[in-house]
């Protein structure tokens, strides 16, 4: 493994006037490229661990080593210049644009004028917004979405190595949420970021981290590992009810649909006689069995009754299929698609829209179960 | 847990006067009052007949001087309350001495609390005659407004806007500069509005110790009981205290930065 980027070496930071510190000896290493998620119950420090990164707050004692140079000396505002910082408030300066707040830190740092409007439009076209459209508009005419993505995009602005992430995406309803989460993840797929994300949501951390950091108070590490080794493998009490009951379920989200195996399933190809298909199911000794136009595409399910009321044509007997699913979705996406289908499974279809196989219940479990405590591995 | 926030266009054209904004009003109600009371006093002077003392009172070129005094006082004043003032204002809320702050304010409120006149006999004694001892004075007693509206301006920022600023390493010079005092100004200039008003209308007081104005008028109508030139005196400082309120009314409106 490479040298971490930041390393926080028994560093403990107490608020005045409180008793206990917010921090205690903490000790962690955050490697480059990767999204570290500090995720713990409220309270437990991790606004306080994000902070003492870019010295928002100085530690009381230990050393804060980033790119292998201790910075707890030196100039903080320096530092923070190189340290793209993302908050859940966002705190988008209310009285400058768009572009006026994404140039803030090139500003600082003293960007040429031309540089400094090519990087903002590169970067609102980043975040998926029209910089024609949004440059010159103010924050209070964004919606809470637009503002975060705005928020990402300033804090990209200086082009920093590392991004300190506070519950970023927090006070966002949970359908913007998820998608912005989508878009962050494909974002940094490009940008290969060091990011460290901090989240009070299990959820979030499973979908977002390449490793995640549960904390428990003082900013204990409880356990620090890859999501899946944490929701296999709970390092003791207090993890497993901080992933709740949940925790195979969560699996779901790390798992894609290319991962398991799909059943080929009876395909009837168009155009198709009633007869053909009769044959085709009785052979595979199947019930059910999946239309296809001439480009492989899915168009319907047909099952023996569909089959048997000779009063329609084929192509319009049998349930329409209308939910698909692609190898790059999520076993959750899979689960839900399939609780949603009216076969009680799901067609799954390349990028052009063609016949792969379908996703069943039986192949999921068959995946899941060998890891499920109290299940036999057969 | 969640909030989503609901945005609504913004509506530039208003209509009916029920949805105008009250700066939208007040930037037109000040002007009306104002036109009402010069109507008055034409009315007043026009069909009157004024015998010799009142005449005397009321020399033209007299109370041209009195308004350009009491304009003066007022405008001095002012301008050394917010060189006071906002300065102070900025350094108590620099965090580290929330005790110094509040001890100020109550303070000042006591200062606010003796009559205007009062000050401005202590003012005489220990500064002697004079315009420049109003102006103090009258400072002094309009500090309030100001210095609390300074506070309260730069504490209403909303504290993410600035942790964003400080975490993108902004200075704090260059937080208080860029975001905080700007994100202020709407409210620091309500304060200097009051203080504006405060300051036309106690400069009235000013005949007291020698620093001219308006009150001499006023003072001279009610020693000689003369009610038309008191009339007049006051309807003068009434139309300068609405002239210096729509003008800081404008200073609102324009001076608000954009986006908020
Ligand atoms: N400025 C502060 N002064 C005193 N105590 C603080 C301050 N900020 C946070 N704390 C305390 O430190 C602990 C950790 O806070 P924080 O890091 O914000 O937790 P989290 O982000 O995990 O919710 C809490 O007990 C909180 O009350
Ligand atoms: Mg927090």
């Amino acid at each position: 493994m490479t040298q971490p980027l930041i390393q926080l070496q028994d560093v403990t930071k107490s608020y005045p006037g409180v008793d206990v510190p917010a921090v205690k000896s903490l000790n962690l290493d955050v490697e480059p490229g990767e999204i570290l998620v500090l995720v713990g119950p409220s309270g437990c420090g991790k606004s306080t661990t994000l902070r003492l990164i870019n010295r928002m707050i100085e530690p009381t004692s230990g050393r804060i080593i980033y790119e292998g140079a201790d910075v707890t000396k030196g100039d903080p505002n320096a530092l923070r210049r190189r340290i793209g910082y993302v908050i859940q408030q966002v705190g988008l300066f209310p009285h400058r644009t768009i572009a006026e707040n994404i140039a803030t830190v090139p500003k600082l740092l003293g960007w040429p004028k031309a540089k400094i409007r090519d990087r903002v439009d590169e970067l609102l076209e980043l975040v998926s917004m029209d910089p024609a459209l949004y440059r010159d508009r103010y924050p209070n005419e964004l919606s809470g979405g637009q503002a975060q993505r705005v928020g990402v995009a300033r804090a990209l602005g200086g082009d920093p190595d590392v991004l300190l992430m506070d519950e970023p995406f927090g006070a966002i309803d949970p359908i913007t949420r998820d998608r912005l989460q989508n878009e962050f993840l494909r974002l940094q797929g490009e940008l290969k970021k060091t990011i460290v994300f901090v989240t009070h949501d299990i959820d979030e951390a499973v979908k977002m981290g390449d490793r995640i950091a549960i904390l428990r108070d003082q900013s204990e590490i409880a356990q620090l590992d890859r999501p899946e080794n944490i929701l296999t493998e709970p390092a003791d009490e207090f993890v497993e009810n901080f992933l709740g009951s949940g925790a195979i379920l969560k699996t779901l989200t790390l798992r894609r649909v290319r991962d398991i195996d799909l059943d080929p399933m009876v395909t009837l190809k168009q155009p198709v006689h009633r007869g053909e298909a009769l044959t085709a199911m009785n052979d595979a000794n199947t019930t059910t069995a999946v239309l296809l136009d001439e480009r492989d595409h899915p168009l319907r399910w047909i099952d023996e009754r569909a089959l048997n009321s000779t009063r329609s044509s084929l192509e319009t007997s049998g349930r329409p299929i209308t939910v698909q699913l692609q190898p790059e979705d999520t076993l959750q996406d899979a689960l839900s698609s399939m609780l949603q289908s009216s076969a009680g499974m799901s067609v799954v279809v390349d990028g052009r829209g063609r016949y792969l196989g379908c996703c069943t219940i039986e192949s999921l479990a068959g995946l899941l179960l060998p890891h499920a405590p109290g299940v036999p591995s057969s | 847990m969640t909030t989503v926030r609901v945005q609504t266009a913004p509506q530039r054209k208003r209509r009916s006067i029920a949805s105008w904004t009250s700066d939208q009003l007040d930037l037109i109600v000040t002007p009306v009052l104002a036109l009402v009371l010069l109507i008055l006093l034409v009315t007043v002077w026009t069909y009157s007949t004024f015998d010799p003392t009142t005449e005397r009172i009321l020399e033209p070129a007299q109370l041209a001087r009195q308004m350009w005094e009491q304009t003066i006082l007022a405008f001095f004043s002012t301008v050394l309350v917010v060189l006071i003032a906002v300065p102070v204002g900025i350094l108590v809320t620099r965090g580290g001495a929330p005790r110094v702050k509040n001890s100020m304010v109550s303070v000042l409120g006591l200062g606010q609390a003796i009559p205007a006149y009062g000050l401005i006999v202590l003012f005489f004694v220990w500064l002697g005659q004079g315009g420049l001892t109003v102006i103090f004075a009258l400072a002094t007693f309009a500090l309030l407004p100001v210095l609390r509206n300074t506070i309260v301006g730069l504490e209403q920022v909303d504290k993410s806007v600035i942790e964003a600023g400080r975490g993108m390493g902004m200075t704090g010079f260059q937080s208080l500069t860029k975001i905080e005092l700007p994100l202020a100004v709407p409210i620091i200039i309500a304060g200097i509005r009051t203080a504006t008003v405060i300051n036309v209308g106690m400069a009235s007081l000013a005949f007291l110790i020698g620093g001219g104005g308006l009150g001499e008028t006023i003072n001279a109508g009610l020693k000689l009981n003369r009610p038309t030139a008191i009339f007049i005196g006051a309807v003068l400082v009434a139309l300068l205290a609405l002239i210096f309120d729509f003008l800081g009314g404008l200073a609102q409106r324009y001076l608000r930065p954009k986006g908020l």
